[in-house]
């Protein structure tokens, strides 16, 4: 006699579970008669037979299934709650010869990670989605959820869910058919033996579709919670068929698959020369006419931080500054902040200038520059000045000399009584733009620097009040008197 | 003379790896599953065949939640 097995272990599982903790390695963790683990039989299995293993990646959601990845043997990634449609994305964008499983409860996908879900389905990501509909949160202890049925008691809609209160139960098979992308949207139930087979199907059926790369799949799986829904398995069964069903009816609700061909997408590229070069490419209207700076400050990454009253110009002030840089063949970053409200609020901005490529434009420590052009501002991030950093305040609105640590300047200039002499309040942050020059100048600059300042400041504002001649000009006159009033006060 | 040999099939319930749901006891066609009074290493009355009859089909294998707690064999008489 010749014994073989005809249905046995699916192949798609590892041997033993070794990632599961304690003694039993051989089954998986749900409860006695979950649909999950009936489902996984099947993804398992078309795995092994369609021989995909190694190019395929099952998501695992949270929910009961969060720990799917300990039993498929496959590559697994396990997501937040309800992201599995934006990794799903990235995987299938990044990868898109690799087979993609998403899985998802629905609590998952139907509630936190709906909208990720839609968005990804409409956009027809190459991937396919097993739902499993169990009416209710599983993991949690059973409150309910977004397709719980009507007059149906969970932990959270006690007295049964009222559609006046909590809306009806969500059809997502019937809403997912009616976007254009899906290729395949069937709702099967894992009941009967017939049922069952015909879920089967549909599971092959979707990662056939995903092999073949035509686009979004996507299986509704109505399975049983035993254990929440309060009954013996056996009733489980009864109460999907009879009740689940009539709301939630099995079948094919789309399936173009015959019409459609694979998708194809352009592939983002990894490769360090291409990365860099989108990163750090040449920055539009920096010029390379201008030969770079000489001066020695700009050979690391020099932080500079503003901060003031918005309103007064604190964010030009250093979009300015960041365009000067650009114009010296410099990298730059600009990083505004500031209240919801327009004028009035604090305002602050990071610069960071810097010869080489710029990680982060967060400046919060190790300021090299910083300008304040209110008190309020001066607290806040005075203690973010480096060793040796510099300190340039409106002396017309601080009165106090701040006290700076040993290795640091603090500088000051009255820069708001100047701009009111001038005609301007509003060219304050123009005056201290001059004075940072000078300053500039004075401490840092080699000599052929300093000489291109004052063109340089003039093509940076011309940039930033591109089309207003007249501002142009005030500022670049209030730059120049800036300028000179800080060189005759060092 | 050529006789067609008959296929025969066994159903191997592993007693270790059933959680007792009892979800095959109602899939079988032939009634041919039933849960035991003995307990398994979980604690629980595991599924048995009943020795004969398997026609092979499936069924108790699908409706099993577990990855292994069934096999079905097919045997074929040496000739
Ligand atoms: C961000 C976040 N919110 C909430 C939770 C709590 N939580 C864990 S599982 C779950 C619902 C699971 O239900 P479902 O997706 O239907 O999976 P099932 O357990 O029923 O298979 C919730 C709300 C969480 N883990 N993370
Ligand atoms: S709580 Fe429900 S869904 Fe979760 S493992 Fe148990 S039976 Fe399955
Ligand atoms: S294979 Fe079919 S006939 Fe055999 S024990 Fe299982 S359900 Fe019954
Ligand atoms: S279906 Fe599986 S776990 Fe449930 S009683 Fe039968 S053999 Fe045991
Ligand atoms: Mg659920």
């Amino acid at each position: 006699m010749a014994e073989v097995v005809k249905f046995g272990r699916p192949k798609g599982f590892f041997e033993t579970f070794e990632r599961r903790p304690g003694s039993i390695k051989k089954n998986m963790s749900y409860c006695p008669g979950c649909g999950h683990g009936v489902l996984h039989k099947l993804i398992a299995e078309a795995m092994a037979d369609f021989g995909i293993q190694d190019k395929t990646t099952f998501i695992s959601p949270v929910g009961c299934s969060v720990f799917a990845y300990y039993y498929f043997d496959c590559f697994g990634l396990q997501v937040p709650h309800g992201r599995s449609a934006a990794a799903a994305t990235g995987l299938t964008r990044a990868n898109p010869d690799s087979i993609v499983i998403g899985y998802q409860g629905d609590g998952d996908l139907a509630a936190i990670g709906f909208n990720a879900f839609m968005q990804a389905a409409n956009r027809g990501e190459n991937y396919c989605v097993f739902f499993v509909n169990n009416a209710i949160y599983g993991m949690t202890g059973g409150q309910m959820a977004p397709t719980s049925l009507l007059g149906q008691k969970t932990a959270t809609s006690p007295y049964g869910r009222n559609a006046l209160t909590e809306g009806y139960p969500l059809k997502i098979s019937e809403m997912v058919s009616q976007l254009e992308s899906p290729v395949y949207v069937e709702r099967v139930a894992l009941t009967t033996p017939a049922n069952i087979m015909k879920a089967r199907k549909a599971v092959r059926k979707a990662i056939q579709i995903n092999m073949e790369k035509k686009g979004f799949a996507f299986v509704e799986v109505l399975s049983g919670c035993p254990v929440n829904l309060k009954m013996k398995p056996a009733d489980m069964d009864k109460f999907i068929d009879e009740n689940m069903t009539k709301y939630f009816p099995l079948g094919v609700y789309k399936d173009v698959t015959a019409e459609r061909e694979p998708v194809v997408r352009p592939v983002p590229t990894f490769e360090k020369a291409d990365v860099e070069k989108a990163l750090y490419r040449e920055l539009p209207g920096g010029d390379q006419e201008h030969e770079s700076c000489d001066s020695e400050i700009f050979n690391r990454e020099l932080r500079i931080k503003i901060g003031g009253f918005g309103g007064q110009g604190v964010l030009s002030l250093g979009l300015i500054m960041a365009a000067m840089g650009k114009y010296r063949n410099l990298n730059v970053s600009w990083l505004p902040s500031y209240g919801p409200e327009m004028r009035g609020g604090t305002a602050n901005c990071a610069v960071i200038v810097n010869k080489g490529p710029i990680g982060s434009p967060i400046v919060d420590s190790n300021c090299d520059l910083l300008v304040v052009l209110n008190r309020p501002s001066l607290d806040k991030y005075l203690p973010e000045l480096g060793e040796n950093g510099v300190l340039m305040y409106d002396s017309s609105t601080i009165k106090e000399v701040p006290a700076v640590k040993p290795g640091q300047k603090a500088i000051a200039l009255n820069t708001g009584d100047i701009a009111e002499e001038f005609g301007n309040l509003k060219c304050a942050n123009a005056v201290m733009l001059g004075a940072i020059g000078a300053m500039l100048t004075k401490h840092y600059l080699t000599p052929a620097d300093a000489a291109k300042f004052q063109e340089t400041a003039e093509a940076a504002i011309a940039e930033c009040f591109a089309g207003k001649d007249k501002i142009v000009k005030m500022n670049i006159e209030a730059c120049k008197l800036g300028f000179d009033k800080m060189q005759a006060a060092l | 003379m050529s006789q067609t040999v008959k296929k025969t099939f066994r159903c191997h319930p592993e007693p270790d790896e059933c959680k007792g749901c009892g979800r095959c006891v109602s899939a079988c066609p032939k009634k041919l599953l039933k849960l035991g009074s003995a307990l398994n290493i979980m604690g629980v009355p595991y599924a048995e065949y009943s020795g004969e009859g398997c026609v092979g089909c499936g069924a108790c294998f699908y409706t099993c939640p577990e990855p292994g707690a069934i096999t079905i064999y097919e045997i074929t008489p040496e000739a």
